[in-house]
């Protein structure tokens, strides 16, 4: 595999400087290191999401603990106004992001026959910031005070009130750890999109790139429009805190409004970041274990721009009942119902690709199958909540909160399980153990139905989100959630039991154990330091040619034995 | 199940099955549109009933495309998989222009006709006045809301138009964590007392953080922002003790910070009024007030808050011990 490593005709894309710790592929301690290697920046990426998932899914089931009853009874309501800010945080900017920048950084390069990332430095530095302000974000539980109690959305004045008047506070942590994630995000961003435009594989034109590559740019579009407002925002939030401005202190000339501005203007669209890679996995998949071409490969891909653009005019949805005038109310509503029709066509070429397939339930299509579900219901939900007199009595309620967690947990989350068993092979050299793994998936779907379906029930009777405690006609409605939660909390057990017993002792995987096409898998599983290195495939036909009997690349036989004997 | 090109004769049974399917789909609808009023508070404002159908019209479409959508990744999963150890591939299908068209244009025509409908809702409930923003940078205190209606107002603010049948303004005072209503004739309370059928002007206004006058049994709520002065208007339908709650987080005590609507007749409230011009000002009972002094007591434990505003001098004190309706 290493044989042409000192070819003379070296491909101009392939990097060939010293490594600090380039390392052999069993070399754990490589991980640890500031390395370049998109493939050890992925994993390093999702190893220490999942550990954040971990600490968020505590700290979830310490909120649903205090919720099993009305009164608040098990934390002070400061403390859980700490935690169920800390979760937000933490599920958001620690796992997700994090989570799918390591799908991106693990399978962008292999997708599309690149040998590294465009700018591997700048890689490796937009990861070594996340343990950064991952750090700074869970010092705050130990400064006085506590950590931010604002909630994720810090809206001003409550989030500048800063009580106990320290310069170090949860709330300035809180801004900071924020602000870097943004930084490292731009970072990312920006190489994503370098490398998906600017280094595709001979005869890999645009609409021959695979479905994931597709959505990742998409997405990757928005963080680099909208995250710069973000963190302008979070600088203006951060001077009003610390050093005595008023761009949002209202007894000063400011307007609390205005962030709410600067904040959805990203936030919003920051839920099709994570949304639109994972719709990118589904299109991957759902070819693979149905067998059959993907139904409408061009208008899939370019829904996802469809999707870019529309949700950077939406924001103002979330602020429906704070002031905003009718005419206004009335504009956001119909661009947020738009939404409804890209993802629509999205949703039914999946279904199209199931029809008279050849279809295996193995974890990551069930996964799948059962994302998609979710996802249509929260699809439904979601329009509702865009129609303005539904918004007005359900907005910030339980029901929002329902919602969002059927996009965030019970559809992209299950969307980053299924990409973690599908891809496991690949970049471990790994099979994983399917029994464990559908095991893991019946607890957690039935675990996230019960945990989120009845807070739409407790959100229409008018349970406001964020309360420590709540009138007793909610009581059922909790108690059904939170044994949910608990129940979530198991199913990581057989999950992570799986990830590690596969790891240590897992049968060996061959280069292609799903029969899947696609140029990460004529590469041996893991792949080499730099994929193809200088002998990239020249693609000859477009992704997901399933039963229609041609090759994907020149050569492909020679690809496939080259993998085979390596 | 796989076999390609079915002959024009099996066309008949599958199109009946079809359309047995989408009558069932279309009944299952109907009746999920007609149970969801069950999962909602009563209705006690006029806006209710237009909330509800609207609410009652997306559940029925949101059903339809839900049942017919799992309907058939259901039959996919039956008739479609593979047995065990069968390799092959299914039919490849690569796309199909018109059903492409169809599944654009249906959902765009169907959201472009929700939001027709909603926006002529939205011009029948129009509950929301002007927002003014205060034109003093000093910030509100009780004692400059004392005299009612010398509420410094930006210029150029409206007067609200209203007719002798109205009622208000009401000024709505939210605070970390209590609410105080001021009536047009100075009474002062912490539980609001509406007459039913008319309607009612309210001033919204915060002292500190964002707050949200969120009833759910009228399916209305609007925020509170401070340094604005919002103007509303809402007319209740039915009588009866109703939650009024905060809905935008307002910090530590923020789940406490709730109190009662109670719907009267008019002469029930005029009556109310009177008795309560009568009533000396004392402090209202306060929720967050009570658990800040509990926590004081055992040692002041727990995460930073800034202490609960003092309980409003009020002339009616909410009681805790009333059981609410909705």
């Amino acid at each position: 595999m290493a044989s042409s490593t000192s070819s003379p005709s070296l491909d101009p894309r392939v990097l060939k400087e010293p490594l600090p710790m380039p390392g052999p592929q069993g070399n754990w301690r490589r991980y640890f290191t500031f390395n370049t290697d998109a493939k050890v920046i992925g994993i390093q990426y999702i190893a220490v999401a999942l550990l954040f998932l971990l600490v968020g899914g505590l700290l979830a089931m310490i909120m649903r603990g205090e919720l099993i009853t009305p009164p608040a009874d098990l934390v002070d309501p400061t403390v859980y106004n700490g935690l169920y800010t800390m979760h937000g945080t933490v599920m958001l900017f620690l796992f997700l992001f994090p989570v799918l920048n390591g799908f991106n950084n693990l399978l962008i390069p292999p997708m599309i026959g690149a040998p590294d990332m465009a700018f591997p430095r700048l890689n490796a530095l937009a990861f070594w910031l996340f343990p950064v302000f991952g750090v700074i974000l869970m010092a705050s539980f130990l400064v006085p005070g506590g950590p931010s109690g604002s909630g994720w959305w810090a809206y001003p004045p409550l989030s500048t009130q800063n009580p106990l008047g320290h310069a170090i506070n949860g709330q300035l942590l809180w801004i900071l750890s924020v602000a870097l994630s943004g930084v490292s995000s731009i970072m990312g961003a920006v190489n994503f999109c370098t490398t998906i435009l600017r280094m595709r594989a001979p005869g890999m034109g645009l609409f021959k790139m695979p479905i994931f590559c597709w959505t990742a740019l998409a997405a990757q579009l928005i963080q680099l429009m909208g995250l710069p407002v973000l963190t302008a925002g979070a600088a203006m939030l951060l001077f009003d805190l610390s050093f005595g401005t008023s761009f949002f202190k209202p007894e000063g000339g400011g307007d609390p409004m205005l962030y709410q501005h600067f904040f959805w203007f990203y936030s919003h669209p920051a839920v099709y970041v994570m949304a639109l890679p994972i719709f990118g996995i589904f299109s991957e998949l759902f070819p693979v274990y149905a067998r059959k071409p993907l139904f409408g490969y061009k208008v899939v891909a370019i829904a996802s721009f469809a999707i870019t653009v529309l949700s950077l005019i939406v924001w103002v949805h979330h602020m429906f009942y704070s002031g905003t005038p009718q005419w206004m109310r009335n504009v956001f509503m119909v661009t947020t119902m738009l939404i409804a029709v890209p993802t629509g066509i999205k949703v039914f070429a999946w279904i199209a690709t199931l029809w008279r397939g050849s279809i295996r339930l193995s974890t990551p299509m069930l996964f799948c199958l059962a994302g998609v579900f979710n996802f249509i219901f929260a699809g439904i939900t979601g329009v509702m909540l865009a129609t303005v007199p539904v918004d007005i009595h359900v907005g910030n309620t339980y029901f929002v909160v329902g919602h969002f967690h059927y996009i965030i947990f019970n559809m992209i989350t299950f969307g980053v399980f299924a990409a973690i068993y599908h891809w496991f092979p690949k970049f471990t050299g790994r099979m994983y153990y399917e029994s464990l793994g559908k095991l893991h998936f019946i607890l957690t779907f039935i675990g996230s139905t019960l945990n989120f379906l009845p807070m739409h029930w407790a959100g229409l009777m008018g349970m406001p989100r964020r309360v420590a405690s709540y009138d007793p006609e909610f009581a059922t409605a909790n108690v059904l959630a939170s044994l949910g939660a608990f129940l979530l909390g198991v199913a990581t057990i057989p999950f992570l039991l799986n990830l590690v017993s596969s790891l240590v002792r897992g049968p060996k995987a061959p280069p292609n154990p799903w029969n899947a096409i696609g140029l990460e898998w004529l590469l041996p599983s893991p792949p080499p330091a730099e994929n193809f290195e200088d002998d990239v495939p020249t693609v000859i036909s477009g992704p997901y040619g399933y039963g229609l009997g041609r090759p994907l690349v020149e050569d492909q036989e020679r690809f496939e034995r080259r993998a085979l004997e390596a | 199940m796989t076999s390609t090109g079915r002959s024009q004769a099996n066309r008949g049974p599958s199109l009946l099955l079809v359309a047995a399917g989408l009558g069932l789909d279309a009944l299952a609808s109907w009746t999920m549109a007609q149970q969801s009023y069950r999962w909602l508070p009563v209705q006690a404002s006029t806006a209710a009933p237009y909330v509800d159908n609207l609410f009652a019209l997306e559940t029925g479409i949101g059903t339809f495309i839900l049942v017919g959508c799992s309907a058939v990744i259901a039959w996919t999963l039956l008739f479609n998989r593979a047995p065990k150890y069968d390799l092959d591939d299914g039919d490849p299908i690569e796309g199909n222009l018109t059903l492409e068209i169809i599944w654009t244009v249906i959902p765009l025509l169907v959201v472009l006709a929700i939001a027709w409908h909603t926006i002529g809702i939205n011009r029948t409930l129009a509950t929301l006045g002007g927002k003014q923003r205060l034109a003093t940078a000093a910030p509100l205190t009780s004692a400059s809301l004392l005299a009612t209606g010398s509420l410094p107002m930006a210029a150029g603010s409206l007067p609200i138009a209203t007719d002798s049948e109205d009622v208000g303004p009401i000024q709505v005072i939210a605070r970390q964590w209590s609410w105080e209503f001021i009536y047009p004739n100075g009474v002062r309370s912490s539980e609001l007392h509406l007459p039913v059928d008319r309607q009612i002007y309210f001033r919204l206004i915060s002292m500190d953080v964002l707050h949200g006058f969120y009833i759910p049994a009228f399916r209305l709520k609007q925020d509170l922002i401070p340094g604005s002065v919002i103007d509303y208007r809402l007319t209740p339908s039915r009588q009866g003790r109703y939650r009024l709650r905060d809905s935008m987080f307002s910090g530590g005590y923020f789940a406490t910070n709730q109190t009662d609507v109670v719907v009267e007749t008019g002469a029930e409230f005029e009556a109310w009024l009177a008795a309560a011009e009568r009533a000396p000002l004392r402090p209202s009972f306060n929720a967050a007030n009570e658990i800040w002094q509990q926590r004081l007591a055992e040692g002041n434990r727990g995460w930073a808050t800034v202490p609960p505003a003092p309980p409003p001098e009020v002339n009616v004190s909410l009681d805790p011990q009333n059981s609410h309706e909705a």
